[in-house]
C-alpha cells in the first residue's frame, strides 16, 4: 500500500499571526514538503493544479520536475490534473516527457477542477464538464497507447497522423487515477478503462464515499477487469497530530475556524465526526485511518492533506514527522495483516518496481 | 381499493416560533390532504420537515458542500415524496431565507414533475400575491407541478370562520383537492439511483 501527501497549493494567510506566505514561499515550501515526504519514507507526493489565486501551481510537471531531480524513490504524481481544460494533447507529452525524467516514478490522477471560470478561460463550457473529461481522457488513452494517432471529436482541432513525443518511457503509459467527489460518471468511466479511482473524501461522509466506490468496484468487474477486490482504490485524508490530542486541538482550532473551505461553518467537532478529518493523538490517527478499510476494502492509496489553512512549513514538517515516525510503519503493518494475497498494490512501472525490489532485496541482504 | 400504491406526502415548513401560525397552516393542509387522498382509496404516508430544526445544517451544508445525516434524511424525503406542500411565513415580500435555504441545497432535478401545493402566511392579507410573484416562479423553476390554488394566511382569516365563499377553510379544502387529485393521477414515484443503476460508459460516451 501507497501513503503520501498532496497539496493544494493554496497561499493563505495563518489566523495566528496574520502573516501570509509570498508566493515564492509557498512554491519552495511545496517543494520542501515532498523533498521531507521522501525523507521520512512516504511513498506519494502529489500537486493540485489551480489556474487562478491564491494558487500557486499552475503548471504541475514543471514542478514534478525539480522534484524529481532532487529525489530517487518518490512518486510523483498529481491531484487533480485537469482533463477538462488542459489539451489532452499537452497532457500526453508533458507527462510522458516527465516520466523520462523521474525514470518511470509518475502517476496522475485526473480531475475535472472545481472554479467554474477555468472553463472559459481556456476556451471551453462549463456544462460541458463530463463530456469533456471523457473525450479528452479517450483521446489521452490512445495517444500513450498508439504511435500514430487519427482522431475526430467535439472539442479539439483534428488530429492526422499525430505522434505524441516522447512516446511513454519503455511504452508503458503513467498510470491514471480518475479522481472524482460526486459524480458517478467519473466512477464508472475509471472502472470502463480499469484505472484507478481516487475519492477525495477529506470533504465527505464516509456513507457518501462508501457508495462512490462501491459502484466503481462493482462496474469494474463489470468491465471485465477482474473482480471488484482487485479495482484500484485511493482515498484522501485529513490529519493535525500532536502527542496530547488536547494540544493538536487547541493548536489547529483556529487553522479550522479560519479555513476557506469550512471556516465560519460547522464546528471542529463535528466536522471530525462527520468527514474524515482528525485531529488529535497519533493513535487517533492510526485507529481513524483503520477505519478507512472497512468503509471501501482494502484499498491501494492514502494521501493526507497536511499543508492548508496558513499552516507554517514548520509545522507542516513536524507533521510529516510523526506521520514518517509513528503513523506510516504503524498502517503499514495493520492494512498489511489480514489484506487478502489477491488485492493488488497500485501498478507501478516496470522501472520503479524493479528498483524497489531491489532495494528491498538489499536490506535483506543487509 | 388496497391494490392502489400508497403515496408519500411530505410537508415543509418554515415556521419559526413556536407554536407557529405557518404550522398551524401546514397541519390543517396536509390533514385536508390526507383525508382526500383516503377518499380515493390512497394510503397516504405524511413526514412533515420543520426546517427550524435544521437551521444550522442548512447554513453548513450551504458552507461544506455536504449535508449532515440528518438533514440529508429530509432532503432525500422531499426527493422521493408524491407531493408535497411547501409553507413558509411572508418576509419582506417574499418566502423567508430559511425557505429559501432549504430548496437552494435540494437538488437541481428534484422536483421536477412533482406536485407541488405552495401555501403561505403573513400579518396581512396584503402580501398575499408573494405566493404568486415570489413562490410560483421558484417552483416553476424547479419544473415542479404546481397545483392551481395557492393558500395564503393572513392573521385575521383565523377568526373569518368557513362559511363564507372563499373563506380560508375552502380555499383550504380547494388546494388539498387539487394536490391530492395530482397525487393520484401520477404514478408512485420512486427517484433513480444513480449508484444502483449508472449509466454504461458506451451510453455516456462513445469513442472514436
Amino acid at each position: 500500500m501507497q501513503f503520501g501527501v498532496f497539496s493544494i497549493g493554496d497561499v493563505t494567510t495563518d489566523p495566528t499571526t496574520g502573516r501570509a506566505p509570498s508566493e515564492a514561499e509557498r512554491i519552495q515550501a511545496m517543494v520542501t514538503i515532498a523533498l521531507k515526504a521522501e525523507e521520512v519514507g512516504l511513498d506519494v507526493f502529489a500537486t493540485g493544479e489551480h489556474h487562478n489565486p491564491p494558487f500557486v501551481p499552475s503548471s504541475p510537471t514543471t514542478m514534478l520536475g525539480f522534484i524529481a531531480a532532487r529525489t530517487e524513490r518518490l512518486i510523483l504524481s498529481t491531484a487533480t490534473t485537469l482533463i477538462t481544460t488542459n489539451d489532452p494533447v499537452k497532457i500526453a507529452e508533458d507527462y510522458a516527457m516527465l516520466q523520462h525524467l523521474a525514470g518511470g516514478r509518475v502517476d496522475l490522477m485526473l480531475g475535472r477542477g472545481n472554479t467554474g471560470p477555468v472553463y472559459p478561460w481556456f476556451g471551453q463550457d462549463i456544462r460541458n464538464g463530463i463530456p469533456l473529461a471523457y473525450e479528452n481522457y479517450a483521446l489521452l488513452h490512445r495517444l500513450w497507447r498508439e504511435d500514430v494517432v487519427d482522431w475526430e471529436g467535439k472539442y479539439r482541432t483534428p488530429l492526422t497522423g499525430f505522434t505524441s513525443t516522447p512516446r511513454p518511457l519503455d511504452g508503458v503509459p503513467p498510470f491514471v487515477w480518475h479522481g472524482s467527489i460526486r459524480s458517478p460518471e467519473i466512477a464508472e468511466q475509471a472502472a470502463y478503462y480499469g484505472e484507478g479511482f481516487f475519492h477525495n473524501n477529506i470533504f465527505w461522509p464516509k456513507d457518501h464515499v462508501q457508495r462512490m466506490v462501491e459502484l466503481y468496484r462493482r462496474r469494474f468487474d463489470h468491465y471485465g477487469h477482474g473482480p471488484a477486490d482487485q479495482a484500484i482504490v485511493g482515498l484522501g485524508g485529513q490529519v493535525f497530530m500532536r502527542t496530547k490530542s488536547q494540544d493538536a486541538v487547541r493548536e489547529f482550532r483556529p487553522y479550522f475556524d479560519h479555513a476557506p473551505v469550512y471556516g465560519g461553518g460547522p464546528s471542529l467537532e463535528e466536522y471530525m465526526a462527520q468527514t474524515p478529518l482528525t485531529v488529535g493523538s497519533p493513535q487517533q490517527v492510526i485507529d481513524r485511518t483503520l477505519t478507512f478499510r472497512e468503509i471501501v476494502g482494502d484499498y491501494q492509496r492514502q494521501l493526507f492533506l497536511l499543508d492548508h489553512a496558513g499552516l507554517p512549513l514548520e509545522t507542516v514538517l513536524e507533521q510529516l514527522d510523526i506521520l514518517g515516525e509513528l503513523i506510516v510503519p504503524v498502517l503499514r503493518r495493520e492494512f498489511a495483516a489480514n489484506r487478502p494475497a489477491n488485492v493488488p498494490e497500485a501498478p507501478l512501472h516496470p522501472r520503479v518496481q524493479a528498483a524497489q525490489a531491489a532495494r528491498a532485496a538489499k536490506t535483506v541482504a543487509g | 381499493m388496497s391494490a392502489i400504491a400508497p403515496r408519500s406526502l411530505v410537508v415543509v415548513s418554515a415556521g419559526l416560533s413556536q407554536p407557529s401560525t405557518t404550522r398551524l397552516l401546514a397541519d390543517r393542509l396536509s390533514v385536508a390532504v390526507d383525508q382526500h387522498l383516503r377518499d380515493a382509496g390512497i394510503e397516504p404516508h405524511l413526514e412533515v420537515i420543520e426546517l427550524r430544526d435544521h437551521a444550522p445544517d442548512l447554513t453548513n451544508h450551504l458552507l461544506t458542500g455536504f449535508p449532515s445525516p440528518r438533514l440529508k434524511a429530509a432532503i432525500d424525503a422531499v426527493i422521493a415524496a408524491d407531493g408535497l406542500i411547501a409553507v413558509t411565513p411572508i418576509f419582506s415580500a417574499s418566502y423567508s431565507g430559511l425557505f429559501k435555504l432549504f430548496f437552494d441545497l435540494v437538488e437541481r432535478d428534484g422536483l421536477a414533475g412533482k406536485p407541488v401545493l405552495i401555501a403561505a402566511t403573513g400579518g396581512t392579507v396584503r402580501h398575499s400575491l408573494a405566493l404568486e410573484h415570489a413562490l410560483r416562479p421558484l417552483f416553476a423553476y424547479l419544473n415542479a407541478a404546481v397545483v392551481a390554488t395557492g393558500v395564503y394566511a393572513a392573521t385575521e382569516d383565523w377568526g373569518s370562520g368557513g362559511a363564507a365563499d372563499g373563506s380560508l377553510v375552502q380555499r383550504i379544502d380547494r388546494a388539498a383537492r387539487e394536490l391530492s387529485a395530482s397525487m393520484a393521477a401520477r404514478e408512485s414515484f420512486a427517484p433513480t439511483d444513480p449508484f444502483a443503476d449508472p449509466v454504461p460508459f458506451d451510453q455516456l460516451f462513445r469513442p472514436s
